[in-house]
């Protein structure tokens, strides 16, 4: 493979709230290559926004990388100079966020938001911005382009709000688009057609993407590849036909096992037991270790063994290949 | 959606006649269910039963309210606001000669106000705990804390009787001045107007006092509402959208942030404005100032009931104008505005 064109690479962050240090992310490594979609899933407060958030540049003032380091096309984006990194962000790479119609300003019209984008980095002017907005809003299959370009947020659908947040992010044509649950708070039919939209986009622009979501069937759909996330870790990492036929992660197989599907009934779906460890306390080697079943003395001793390429998973005593010589006896149905 | 807003617009003008009708009401219940028989006192020291019956039909007293409200009304649309008793000339004479001096003064401290306490909220809110963020806050402490009387001498005792660099606090224009021609009333702009640059020094310098002591009473509200509408404006989900969008910081700022932060920091200028009018009366009187304001107190204490039902409706029409003002240029930054109502 070619240098990533997103390589997070052992990021280790920090949040420094008055209540404690929250140690958000640690030892956080995943790629997204060119043209390839990377799902990144798992329950809310696993840090996969956060890790977007870090790419972007984004994070909150209270946010500190104590480790590893985050590079776009070869380029450091941590530790760089904020004026470096703000030429990144919708130029090169941009990002969509969850419940669209709070993403976009109420106050001006959609027109002038991308007029606003491409003014700023796609060499439109004053008098060519309009045209081009419209322009960006008809490559997202919005119909009538010119008459939505004058409308304001609250004029629209939040489908339709989210398309709008699309064509902005793609106005100037970035190479890498991150999505940060796009299709929460969106109607069943729509979120289908949202994604549609975005992996098809993708595809048409050899974009790379990463697409965060606690969806699993969402990111079987249109990931090529998974990176799953716990509590700050990657636990887990493959292609995403073999990460669902095949979990090797506890955490991984139970999440499978907790998706609701047609035809499974409520007692079906195996809930995870537990929470997510208070990470502001002193936390063991392996943040899943107080809810995994399968936990051994060594996951109190030794640090995780290193993620590795391909399929590769942070465990002592993964399902398939295993000390204990057990078999997975956990539902793959779902994948 | 030109039109619309303009449609808006109208109905928000129309809108304010009830209240205008209820100004007119009130005003005339208020003065007449003050204490006190005017027919008495109109008939004068000597009167007898009979004078003063005399005096009562001569003023109308002795008809129903109806009527009396009736030809009240009709005298105020053909500009009889009554006879003021201290100075003996028409009510709306003496207000509309005085109302552009309090206007001037008010409007000065306002803009004062305006152009410390905006920048100094955005400051704070952009740079939480700083240094900005502490000034602020004793700023607005202070601003609601210290009464503008005091505030007023305070600064009449420090720059003028120490460092002697004010003028003397005595009115709008020093005796060596002679007045602008009329144009709007406002001395500052007149002179400017008539190009006559020394006597436009001279009213500048006696408005800086009274319309900074003015000012640092409405600094506050403004300061602190300034930096808390700027705090949720910059924490809001379509600030983040525009970060991520690589829009410069003063687009993100101003454009993105201040654009709907400066939504609630409208509807406190025009509360304030009205907090204004009322905290003129007393920094009125202590820079001398020939307001409507100093004309009240008078009226008030000398029991001009003409003057004081006069003072009290033109501040009430007042109200009603700047709140109507307020609404309308909420009209055409919000574009949610009316669509509910």
């Amino acid at each position: 493979m070619a240098a990533p064109l997103l390589d997070v690479d052992g990021l280790s962050l920090e949040f420094r709230t008055r209540s404690g240090v929250v140690k958000a992310l640690e030892d956080v490594s995943f790629q997204v290559a060119k043209g390839e979609i990377l799902g990144l899933v798992g329950e809310s407060g696993s840090g996969k926004s956060v890790s977007a958030y870090a790419a972007m540049g984004i994070l909150d003032a209270a946010g500190c990388v104590t480790a590893g380091a985050i590079r776009y096309d070869g380029m450091a984006v941590t530790g760089a100079p904020e004026r470096e990194v703000a030429k990144l962000r919708g130029r090169e790479m941009a990002m969509i966020f969850q419940s669209p119609r709070t993403a976009l300003n109420p106050i001006r019209t959609v027109g002038d938001q991308i007029g606003d984008v491409l003014r700023r980095h796609g060499g439109a002017t004053r008098q060519t911005a309009r045209a081009r907005a419209v322009e960006a809003l008809a490559q997202v299959r919005i119909p009538d382009p010119a008459r939505r370009a004058r409308a304001y947020p609250f004029e629209l659908s939040g489908g339709m709000c989210q398309r709008v947040c699309i064509a902005m992010a793609l106005a100037c044509r970035p190479k890498l688009l991150i999505c940060d649950e796009p299709t929460t708070g969106l109607d069943v039919t729509t979120q289908a057609a949202i994604m549609a939209l975005i992996v098809e986009l993708c595809r048409e622009r050899g974009m790379g993407a990463l697409l965060i979501t606690h969806d699993l069937h969402l990111a079987a759909e249109t990931c090529d590849r998974i990176a799953v996330m716990h509590a700050g870790h990657v636990v887990e990492t493959g292609a995403a036909a073999d990460l669902f036929a095949q979990p090797r992660h506890p955490y991984t197989a139970s999440l499978i096992a907790a998706t609701p599907a047609a035809g499974r009934t409520l007692d079906a779906i195996g809930a995870i037991p537990g929470n997510l460890p208070d990470l502001r306390a002193a936390l063991p080697p392996c943040r899943y270790r107080a809810r995994c079943p399968r936990a051994l003395g060594v996951c109190d001793a030794d640090p995780l063994p290193p993620l590795g390429s391909g399929h590769g998973v942070r465990c002592h005593n993964p399902l398939g290949c295993n000390p204990m010589g057990e078999e997975a006896t956990v539902d793959h149905a779902a994948a | 959606m030109a039109a619309s807003r303009l449609g808006i617009v109208a109905r928000r003008v129309g809108g304010a006649i009830p209240s205008l009708v209820g100004v007119v009401v009130v005003t005339f219940v208020l003065t007449r269910s003050l204490p006190g028989d005017p027919a008495v006192y109109f008939a004068g020291l000597m009167a007898d039963a009979e004078s003063i019956a005399a005096t009562r039909a001569r003023l109308g007293l002795d008809r129903t309210w109806i009527e009396q409200f009736v030809s009240y009304v009709e005298r105020l649309f053909a500009g009889d606001w009554g006879v003021s008793l201290q100075t003996g000339r028409p009510v709306l004479t003496e207000l509309s000669q005085r109302l552009p001096a309090s206007l001037e003064l008010t409007l000065a401290g306002l803009l004062f106000a305006i152009g410390v306490a905006v920048p100094l909220g955005v400051l704070a809110a952009t740079r939480p705990n700083s240094w900005v963020d502490h000034l602020c806050r004793v700023v607005v402490t202070a601003g609601v804390s210290l009464p503008t009387f005091f505030t007023g001498l305070f600064l009449v005792y420090l720059f003028y009787f120490l460092a002697g660099v004010a003028p003397s606090p005595l009115g709008r224009l020093d005796f060596i001045y002679f007045s602008p021609p009329h144009v709007t009333g406002f001395y500052t702009i007149d002179t400017a107007l008539a190009g006559d640059w020394w006597t436009f020094r001279g009213a500048l310098a006696q408005l800086v006092l009274p319309a900074l002591t003015l000012g640092l009473f409405a600094l506050a509200p403004i300061a602190r509402m300034t930096r808390a509408s700027m705090l949720a404006a910059l924490s809001a989900d379509f600030v983040r959208t525009a970060t991520a969008m690589g829009l410069s910081r003063r687009k993100v700022l101003w454009t993105y942030a201040f654009g709907n932060a400066f939504l609630p920091v409208l509807t406190t200028l025009g509360m304030v404005f009205s907090f204004l009018l009322g905290a003129n009366v007393l920094v009125e009187r202590v820079f001398s100032w020939p307001g409507v304001g100093s004309f009240a107190i008078d009226a008030l204490v000398a029991s001009d009931y003409a003057a004081v039902q006069g003072f009290v409706l033109a501040m009430a029409l007042l109200f009603v104008a700047v709140n109507l003002l307020i609404d309308v240029i909420y009209t055409l930054v919000d574009p949610r505005v009316g669509l509910e109502g």
